[in-house]
């Protein structure tokens, strides 16, 4: 049994240890908003919050979180009240198929934190998350509408 | 410890039917009802259901997969209905319901950018249908004529007497009205709703992680499953070990599938690991002999065969040619490509011995449909698809294989829900690719570099031939010449070109071609437009003059708006302009790149100038979104885009080999939409074919290279 703190929520699982992060939160904690999309740290839609510090999952074996506190999507808004990103999201339309946006939102929060007023050169280094249906434009204009708020 | 499965059948499908709505009808649910979000309303017709709290369920057939369909037609549902747009949710019937009523809802299909182009005329008849039995009755209840009444915003207003009601009240009497045998539909210059920028319906959830996906759901009692099938298409499964592998944790049962084997586990991961150790053999038969260069042999040998099936032809090509004054000739390439949806395939399937339910993401509700039923041997009544939202689609998930593969698995553990989940290595190495083809471009001018001739002779593979042979035209591949063809409202050539010869020399490898977003279109694009181009040079003529003096006229309205707002020749100092058209899908798109080269070869897309005119623009801001989006797909294809085969098996396993465009890449894309309002154009795919051969015009612009083959990324860009 392992235990491991995610959205601020205690919760004991009995996967191997060396499973992946993405595959407890997805098949034994039902968390299914951290999507899969490679299994190779590559595409990102994966990315959760290790301590506020963006990670891909799938590359986070269950037993190296520790007592760190994991945050996912499903934990991003605050009394029912979406982030500021999500928000800027929401106002921007930016989904289309929506499968990659859960790690982009994640991956932007964790931009804006660390770099409150990205520039374009900041968004090109830190989204380096994969979107098929070509939303990056609409992402970039989110990030910066996120930023002034 | 998990919440869901603490969760009953009922919790279970109430939420569900609360987060999507779209496989509402459910587990364990008999087949034929309405959907379960109006099951408990009478619906006014099969378009539409209004709630008593004037909330309106419009129904969607089509699938949706990001192109933004679904809002697309209720927009011109609801302007037909005259109903409060802030009040509207969709839902999809199934296909089983489909089937049930006559084929009620029509075409499931969703490919070919004919969502709303095909299905327009019928779904704004549901709308304007369900608008005047509500008014009818509104009026037998004030007992009043329905012609003194009208309906606006969801409110219905009888003029004399200024009596009003909201449609919520007189929902349940309008489904008792005989539906009117005939409407008329608004002029679209009069639409309020539809032609509008709205945002899409289907936006939060997706911004929360509460939308759920195909592979997300989870059922009660439900193992998870994860394949692996041959290396070689049409290789044969020769043994397995399931022994090595049965005792790993989680581990339920290890099933053949035809060729392919499949873990079946508690948890995707633990089937995952099992799959990975679990010893396997196949034998490849004749396709494990071949590589690519096996196959772009067999192609060139097309170039010149005697033999080819002819997709237009006026005058006498090659007697023009012979006799011109100046002859020019380039062979160019284009490679396989995977369609990379970001959700791999997946597939959740219930068989009992009486009936089989499947749960996904398809772009055929009606293939799924009557996949699943072949693959169960239920009858397609015993059967139905519970459609969830696509993680994009792209054609690939116009097949229905991975349904097929579920259902055979489920069908070894009657009783149980399983839920197929491919991991991307599968998915990349199992795919009907994006086809491969050759092109040799022959053409002759005269003395004022005039066109007077052209031979285009395309050799390589038919999607057809690969997965639909019954649509081949005595043997021929219609398909082929998208883009080409001598007239027609789905994709005409653009030049008049007096002596002209586009024909295609079959040539079909073993690997699988299938329905890659933009299909035929992309080739021939490049193809044609790059030509165009390399005349132009030869004649010694600016690219777009050289255009205007051939094009057709509706072509070259959509080119020179793009060349206007680009700024076509004035390019800033060290960026380079380069231009595209074509016609299909039913729309006329055109794209001006701008681009640099470094002189270390580095090459920078910096701005693309988008048009298309697809004739009515439903939605606006979604057009903007799908062109910005068509140059990602495209781009990406353009600079990385490469399948390879070594004995007979795909090479890429993964991102880390077959690369996709970041953000760092992005061009701004500015579009210039502009429809002329007469007839009905796709918008998903065209703009695609233009931005690969606008880039490659704009490559040779800067560096002088002309670069005929893809990916991008295989040339070396410095200065000749």
């Amino acid at each position: 049994m392992v235990a491991i703190t995610i959205n601020g929520k205690v919760y004991n699982t009995n996967a191997d240890p060396r499973t992946p992060l993405l595959w407890v939160l997805r098949d034994d904690l039902g968390l299914t908003g951290t999507k899969y999309g490679c299994g190779v740290a590559q595409c990102g839609a994966c990315t959760v919050h290790i301590d506020g510090v963006a990670n891909r999952s799938c590359q986070v074996p269950l037993n190296s979180v520790g007592r760190r506190k994991v945050t996912t999507i499903e934990g991003l808004a605050e009394n029912g009240k979406m982030n500021k990103v999500q928000e800027a999201w929401l106002a921007q339309d930016v989904p289309q198929c929506g499968y990659c946006q859960s790690g982009m939102i994640m991956a932007a929060t964790a931009l804006l934190k660390t770099t409150p007023k990205p520039t374009d050169e900041d968004i090109d280094a830190a989204m380096t998350n994969i979107c098929r249906c070509g939303t990056y434009q609409q992402i970039r204009a989110a990030i910066h509408e996120a930023a002034k708020g | 410890m998990t919440t869901q499965t603490a969760l009953n059948r009922r919790t279970f499908l109430a939420s569900a039917a609360a987060v999507s709505g779209g496989f509402s009808l459910g587990f364990g649910v008999p087949f034929g009802g309405a959907a379960a979000q109006t099951a408990d309303v009478p619906e006014v017709n099969a378009w539409v259901v209004v709630k008593a709290d004037d909330t309106v369920v419009i129904r969607i057939a089509r699938s949706e997969m990001g192109q933004g369909t679904l809002t697309g037609l209720a927009q011109l549902v609801a302007e037909e209905l005259e109903c409060d747009w802030s009040k509207v949710t969709t839902e999809y019937p199934t296909p089983g319901q489909n089937l049930a009523r006559g084929r009620v809802w029509k075409n499931y299909s969703t490919g070919g950018s004919r969502g709303i182009r095909e299905s327009h005329d019928y779904v704004r008849q549901g709308g304007a249908a369900a608008r005047e039995m509500l008014v009818q009755a509104a009026a037998k209840e004030w007992n009043v004529p329905a012609a003194e009444c009208s309906a606006a915003n969801s409110v219905i207003t009888h003029k004399g007497s200024g009596k009003t009601t909201t449609y919520g009240k007189v929902a349940a009497a309008a489904a008792k009205i005989e539906p009117p045998k005939e409407v008329k539909l608004k002029d679209p210059k009069d639409w309020k709703i539809a032609g509008k920028g709205l945002k899409r319906l289907d936006t939060k959830d997706k911004l929360t992680g509460a939308q759920i996906y195909g592979i997300d759901l989870k059922l009660p009692g439900m193992l998870v499953a994860t394949i692996r099938d041959t290396p070689v298409n049409g290789g044969k499964l020769k043994s397995f070990d399931a022994a090595k592998v049965e005792k790993m944790p989680g581990v339920k049962k290890v099933v053949q599938v035809e060729n392919a084997v499949a873990v079946v586990a508690n948890t995707f991961w633990q089937a995952r690991t099992a799959i990975n150790a679990l010893p396997a053999e196949w034998d490849a038969g004749a396709g494990g002999k071949v590589s690519s260069d096996d196959i772009t042999a067999m192609l060139a040998e097309g170039l010149t065969a005697e033999n080819a099936f002819i997709g237009n032809r006026a005058g006498d090509a090659k007697s023009a040619i012979a006799g011109a004054v100046k002859k020019v000739e380039a062979t160019y390439s284009y490679p396989y490509q995977h369609h990379v949806t970001m959700e791999p395939m997946n597939c959740t399937a219930l068989w009992t011995a009486d009936k089989c339910e499947i749960w996904g993401p398809t772009q055929n509700g009606e293939a799924a449909l009557a996949a699943a039923a072949e693959a169960s041997g239920h009858p397609v009544a015993k059967c139905d698809v519970h459609k969830t939202l696509l993680g994009g689609g792209f054609g690939r998930r116009g097949r229905s294989d991975y349904v097929r593969q579920a259902v055979l698995i489920a069908k070894q553990m009657p009783g149980t829900p399983i839920k197929l989940v491919w991991s991307r290595e599968e998915d990349m190495t199992h795919c009907a690719y994006h086809p491969v083809t050759q092109c040799k471009l022959t053409a002759g001018l005269d003395a004022s570099g005039k066109v007077v001739g052209m031979h285009m002779r395309i050799s390589g593979q038919s999607i057809l031939a690969s997965l639909n042979p019954q649509g081949l035209q005595n043997g021929m591949d219609p398909v082929t010449f998208q883009g080409l063809n001598p007239g027609g409202a789905e994709g005409q050539f653009g030049y008049e070109i007096p002596n002209l010869l586009i024909d295609h020399a079959m040539r079909n490898p073993h690997v699988l071609a299938g329905f890659w977003r933009g299909v035929n279109l992309n080739h021939n694009a490049i193809y044609v437009e790059c030509f165009i181009d390399e005349m132009a040079k030869a004649a010694g003529q600016d690219p777009l003059e050289f255009r205007l003096k051939m094009g057709k006229e509706r072509h070259m309205a959509v080119l020179k708006a793009v060349a206007e707002k680009a700024g076509y020749g004035k390019a800033p100092a060290g960026h380079f302009h380069g231009l595209a058209q074509i016609m299909g899908f039913g729309s006329y798109v055109a794209a001006c790149a701008e681009v640099s080269v470094s002189d270390q070869g580095q090459l920078k897309i910096h701005k693309i100038v988008a048009g298309t005119n697809c004739g009515h623009a439903v939605n606006p801001a979604q057009i903007e979104r799908q062109i910005a989006g068509s140059f990602v797909y495209g781009l990406t294809a353009a600079l990385y885009g490469e399948v390879t085969v070594k004995d007979g098996a795909i090479e890429q396993t993964n991102f880390d080999t077959y690369n996709m465009m970041r953000i760092d890449e992005m061009p701004k894309v500015e579009c210039v939409i502009m429809p002329t309002n007469d007839f009905w154009g796709g918008v998903g795919e065209p703009t695609i074919a233009v931005a690969a051969p606008a880039v490659l015009n704009a490559i040779f612009a800067a560096t002088g290279k002309r670069v005929r083959s893809l990916p991008v990324m295989n040339h070396d860009l410095r200065k000749a």
